[in-house]
């Protein structure tokens, strides 16, 4: 294998040349990007021989590095927003980050709630703010390929702080887009929730359809004790996007954290997610609903690291793949000697629509604690006919009736993830689905 | 609770160490020189009196092995293997091959009577009912000394023989399926067990047989820093059915030994086959001295129409096992089943699954895997469910359950599902565990103490797949398994 | 009228239904019974539309019209209801939600305009009250977590509400006690009209004593054997089907 590492791919030598360039420019220690920066080429774009990557070959997916994205003026950065529509009906707190950077003219930094800090990614890295200490809590990722060029790249985001005991009601929406030529954006958001505060997360991610945007995005929430977080995410980037993603979320003792993905959007997606109990009592819930057709690829990877004891990890994700579209779904909850009683259930199900589509599941235990509890489950196949049947024998047409099962069979997930007083962000996170089915009858 | 009781006295009578097999036989061996080199594999080729068309593809297999590297990618970790510290041939020293059981060193025979296999066939008949005997073929390190009933046998048309004698008597059979289940270059145990394969069983079933009685090879490895590398060759032709077992055990020694196997089989057109495997190599001893390093290729085609492979193994032996019984559903609506028991105490470490790989229409796969991991060992069920663009209607149903006594030892399970096809449905579910307390308390309060209330609730943990086995071995294998895990408890 | 004529039927190489004839007029109630395998509810599949059977020959006309090429949908809209005998769960679908999604459809295929929510809801809950399903139940998954009886009523809340002209009950009795056998009874018999058919699939007398049928039809061996009037059905309770037993075996 050794022989294959040498030779670079043009992607691979176009990355060298951009941080080349960049990297006089980009803020903060340059030497700590140039480590990780050292990380991406000591073993290059990952491919199938990767363990990791097995079943997402970004080195052969990725064909070329784009430009990094310019920062926009004012104007044009209005201007972009404009065109974003996702949560736009939640009553939030918007920060938008356009091109890779945050938009402060587009954003509500001047009004923010009480008990929430924010600084631009940019200015900490500048100015080495105290709170970046908080960075890269969980170790694991460091030796992640996607994670690693982001670090190298990262040119801006925002560090979250929400004070101890501060109650947020207003979800604070990250509001990421993308405009122009194809380019490439990296950004980190760090979202440092204190002892006891609870707060709201969402995050949306659009461009255009028929660009080649290669987005790199990364959010790292730390959740101290007692805290409760919830973070819900709309992957709609283009058709032709080649988005990865890492959200890593170290949680305390007696935490109640969520996280839910919808993905319609990208050609190749990667989400990354790197979960881990660090006190105990705590649960911890990952979700994603994924729709997928023409020739996407789509990738979701989690790493669920117990640590300490008395936690519980639900991890709930569905797949419905159309076209020639690939779903990849890999899992492991890993159990340390120290977490005993851990309670961790995992279940990935997909349905294919076509004689064209590809599932791949690898969900994996690995287990070094005795009076722990853990299952996976994952299924794949077509839509049960025996329901289409009873559905159809009722009158409803064979597309409706697949289109009312599959709504069921991925709203599950938005159903768990957000609670049934909230009617307007139910809404808001089934219209993607709605949109996609009907796209598709 | 008679079964348990009897392990109880069992696990009493047997010393601190549990491997009963332990012992070593004293003969006069012939070896080859140790290390492995082209003239190596022509000594071994000699004096199997071997074609020269075997010999070259035994060469060929060699000069593959030379360019390939040990995999690395199972949860094992071992001391490198000095390949050329290793002899590749010993075989206990007699003038010519044994013509009948009474040219066989008596000393041999001892061996395997101490072993509990019998293989003078008046002694099996003895007390035996008909169509409760078995066929066995005895391989001693390096070589087959004795196979029985091979007459009855070939009076139904089956051919059960050693592999070294069907390379000479039927060669047209060997030359058109050795390899083409595993092939040559497959991975890197496999070449090395192509190029260097000693001995190791042939059979044929012909078509519309059903093999009169069990078959079974029971394999010793006896001397020190010795590898054994056996090759096994099991065609059931159209319409035949035939049911394999297999048994293996070795002396406790200090050092590891290497025991790489290939086995292949093929099923034809509605033809059934059912493989079972008790592995009770030596394990080494509690502090991971010693021991069998078990790296064995193992792999069924469903070649046929219909055709149905089962592999059903237990696995309580080897320091380090790296096995994954496969089938390859090529015919429509062929089934591959796997059913396995592993468990692992002291430092063993195990790697064990299976791949059903679905390629035609209808095909449908079942794996029940029940892995138990005591002491400070690592045990993993790696596994591959795939299914090609032409396999509709493909069905798989997979169970993993894992089990953990105390914590020191780690149960780990990885599977890959792979699906090209709409209408396949495959299911998948793993669940891990510890023994429940309210079973143990119920158990206890019932008058059974902590092991045996343990051992009772393993059994039933197993009972899934140690029904699949073949009655004797079945009891055999539930010993097995409550004397693998003294000791685990407390 | 619903008509069936020389009806073969084959699952996986094995003979269902062999040489069926049927013919029901409007207005009729017509009671199939038989012994256990004897293909009643292979019958009822196949006028609804289930696939995985191989239909060999004959005919299913509705008022003249063979309906085997349409999928169930477009039957349903021809007015062929089915009461399962196991009604689906659907986890995640609201019991409303299909409700209205199955009515709209029906009456958008119809080109009749879609019922408006407050008219809908009207039309739901009085069919409801009749049945006595609790409006809590309508708001729950369809069938998910309900016992046997309220599957049962909720089949006939569906019937009342689509008003479809060909109903067929498959063994609609079974799991019910008395009660609940007597309001689903109920709610069958107020849908009796003079368009309306019904094939009533059972394999005891004890439904029929509810819903009393014009006609009986015994079915044994994938055929019907014997017709008659409501009496068949007395003298079948009395005797049991081992007659029609002895003459599959010979």
């Amino acid at each position: 294998m050794a022989d294959v590492q040498k030779f670079k791919t043009a992607a691979e030598t176009g990355l060298a040349e951009r941080f080349s360039q960049a990297r006089a420019s980009l803020p903060g220690d340059a030497a700590a990007r140039a480590t990780a920066f050292a990380r991406f080429t000591d073993s290059g774009l990952p491919h199938r021989r990767v363990e990791e990557w097995k079943y997402t070959d970004l080195r052969a997916a990725m064909r070329e590095a784009a430009p990094l994205a310019g920062k926009l003026d004012d104007k044009a950065a209005a201007a972009a927003i404009a065109g974003a529509t996702r949560f736009a009906e939640i009553d939030a707190v918007r920060i938008a980050i356009v091109n890779g950077h945050v938009a402060a003219s587009a954003s509500d930094l001047g009004a923010l709630p009480a008990g929430v800090e924010i600084t631009t990614l940019s200015q900490a890295l500048a100015e080495g703010h105290p709170l970046l200490a908080s960075l890269g809590a969980i170790p694991e990722a460091a030796d992640n390929v996607a994670y690693a060029l982001n670090a190298a790249f990262m040119t801006d985001g925002v560090v979250i702080r929400v004070a101890a005991g501060a109650k947020v009601e207003k979800p604070l929406h990250l509001r990421f887009v993308i405009d122009g030529e194809a380019s490439a954006t990296a950004t980190r958001t760090l979202a440092l929730v204190e002892e006891g505060a609870s707060v709201t997360l969402i995050e949306s991610h659009e461009c255009a359809d028929g660009v080649a945007h290669q987005p790199n995005d990364v959010l790292e929430i730390v959740a101290r004790d007692d805290t409760k977080v919830e973070h819900l995410r709309i992957d709609a980037h283009g058709d032709a996007a080649l988005a990865l993603s890492t959200l890593t979320a170290y949680l305390g003792a007696r935490v109640a954290f969520d996280t839910l993905n919808l993905v319609t959007g990208p050609a190749l997606m990667r989400h990354q997610v790197y979960m881990t109990f660090a006190g105990d009592h705590t649960t911890g819930a990952v979700r994603g609903a994924t729709m997928v057709t023409g020739r996407q690829h789509a990738d979701t990877t989690l790493y669920v690291n117990h640590v300490a004891p008395h936690c519980e990890s639900r991890e709930l994700f569905k797949t419905v793949i159309d076209g020639d579209a690939t779903g990849v779904f890999q899992g492991k909850i890993a159990v340390a000697r120290t977490a005993q009683k851990t309670d961790g259930k995992m279940m990935s199900s997909a349905v294919l629509l076509s004689e064209g589509g590809t599932m791949n599941n690898k969900p994996e235990l690995e287990i070094f604690a005795d009076d722990v509890l853990c299952a996976h489950g994952a299924t794949c196949g077509q839509l049960d006919d025996d329901l289409l049947f009873y559905l159809m024998a009722r009158g409803i047409p064979r597309p409706e009736a697949e289109a009312l099962l599959l709504e069921s069979f991925l709203g599950e997930t938005v159903e768990e993830a957000v609670g049934e007083e909230n009617e307007t962000m139910r809404e808001t996170l089934m219209a993607p689905i709605r949109a996609w089915l009907s796209a598709r009858g | 609770m008679p079964a348990v009781q009897d392990t109880i006295d069992r696990v009493k009578a047997i010393d601190v160490d549990q491997y009963k097999y332990g012992f070593e036989t004293i003969l006069e061996m012939e070896k080859a020189p140790k290390g492995l080199n082209e003239d190596v594999i022509r000594f071994i080729s000699a004096k199997k009196d071997e074609p020269e068309w075997m010999l070259e593809w035994r060469l060929e297999a060699y000069r593959r092995w030379l360019t390939m590297q040990e995999p690395s990618w199972a949860r094992v970790s071992y001391p490198k293997i000095d390949f050329n510290d290793l002899y590749y041939y010993a075989a206990p020293k007699m003038n010519e091959a044994p013509k009948s059981l009474d040219e066989v060193d008596p000393e041999i025979l001892k061996a395997y009577e101490k072993l509990g296999i019998p293989l003078r066939e008046q002694e099996i008949l003895a007390g035996v009912e008909p169509k409760n005997r078995v066929a066995v073929d005895a391989v001693f390190d390096s070589v087959s000394v004795a196979t029985t009933f091979k007459k009855e046998l070939a009076e139904a048309g089956v051919i059960f023989c050693s592999i070294s004698e069907a390379i000479r008597e039927h060669p047209e059979l060997v030359k058109k399926y050795l390899a083409s289940v595993v092939p040559v270059s497959d991975n890197f145990y496999a070449t090395l067990n192509s190029a260097v394969f000693t001995d190791g069983s042939f059979v044929y079933i012909p078509p519309g047989v059903r093999c009169p009685m069990e078959l079974s090879t029971y394999f010793r490895i006896n001397e020190k820093n010795t590898g054994q590398f056996e090759r096994t060759l099991i065609i059931a032709d159209k319409g035949s059915y035939v049911s394999y077992l297999e048994g293996c055990t070795a002396p406790q020694r200090d050092e590891n030994q290497l025991h790489a196997a290939v086995v292949e089989l093929v099923a034809l057109d509605d033809a059934e086959i059912k493989y079972s495997t008790v592995q009770n190599w030596y394990p080494g001893d509690s502090e991971g001295k010693g021991g069998i390093y078990n790296f064995v290729t193992k792999r069924g085609d469903c070649r046929g129409k219909n055709s149905i492979i089962t592999w059903t193994q237990v696995e309580t032996g080897s320091a380090i096992t790296w096995k994954y019984p496969s089938c390859i559903l090529r015919g429509d609506g062929s089934r591959g089943e796997f059913y396995s028991i592993a468990v692992s105490n002291g430092r063993q470490q195990i790697d064990s699954g299976t791949k059903m790989i679905h390629l035609g229409k209808n095909t449908t796969s079942r794996i029940i895997s029940k892995g138990i991991s005591a002491g400070q060992s690592e045990n993993t069920y790696r596994g591959l469910v795939s299914a090609h663009r032409k396999a509709s209607g493909a069905r798989n149903f997979t169970n993993c359950d894992s089990l953990l006594i105390g914590d020191r030892c780690g149960a780990h399970t990885v599977p890959y599902i792979e699906s090209k096809n709409a209408s396949a449905v495959f299911e998948h579910e793993a669940t891990t565990s510890k023994i429940s307390e309210d079973q143990l308390f119920y158990c206890m309060q019932r008058g059974l103490d902590e092991e045996e209330a343990v051992a009772l609730i393993v059994n039933g943990f197993v009972k899934d797949v140690l029904q699949k086995l073949p009655m004797e071995f079945a009891v055999e294998a539930q010993k097995l398994i409550s004397i693998s895990l003294e000791g685990s408890v407390g | 009228m619903l008509e069936i004529k020389n009806l073969v039927v084959e699952i996986e190489g094995k003979r269902i239904l062999d040489g069926l004839n049927l013919s029901v007029n409007n207005g009729e109630v017509a009671a199939i019974m038989g012994p256990n395998g004897s293909g009643k509810s292979t019958l009822s599949y196949i006028v609804a539309g289930k696939e995985d059977y191989d239909i060999l020959d004959g005919e299913v006309l509705l008022d003249g019209e063979n309906i085997l090429e349409m999928d169930p949908a477009e039957r349903a809209v021809k007015g062929v209801f089915l009461a399962f005998q196991y009604p689906l769960e659907i986890p995640g679908v609201a019991t409303m939600t299909f409700l209205k999604a199955a009515l709209n459809a029906q009456r958008k295929a119809r080109g009749e305009t879609e019922l408006t929510t407050p008219d809908f809801i009207k039309r739901v809950n009085a069919a409801a009250d009749k049945l006595e399903i609790p409006r809590e139940m309508l708001r729950r998954a369809l069938n998910v977590g309900f016992s046997g009886g309220e599957k049962k009523r909720m089949e006939i809340l569906q019937m009342a509400l689509f008003q479809p002209r060909f109903c067929i009950l498959d063994e609609t009795d079974s799991g019910l006690d008395i009660d609940a056998l007597r309001v689903v009874a109920d709610g069958v018999n107020a849908l009796r009209s003079p368009d309306r058919t019904f094939l009533v699939i059972t394999h005891y007398q004890r439904l029929l004593e509810h819903i009393v049928p014009d006609t009986v039809h015994v079915m044994a061996n994938g055929k019907v054997v014997k017709s008659g009037g409501k009496e068949l059905a007395v003298e079948l309770e009395a005797n049991g089907y081992a007659d029609y037993k002895a003459q599959e075996a010979a």
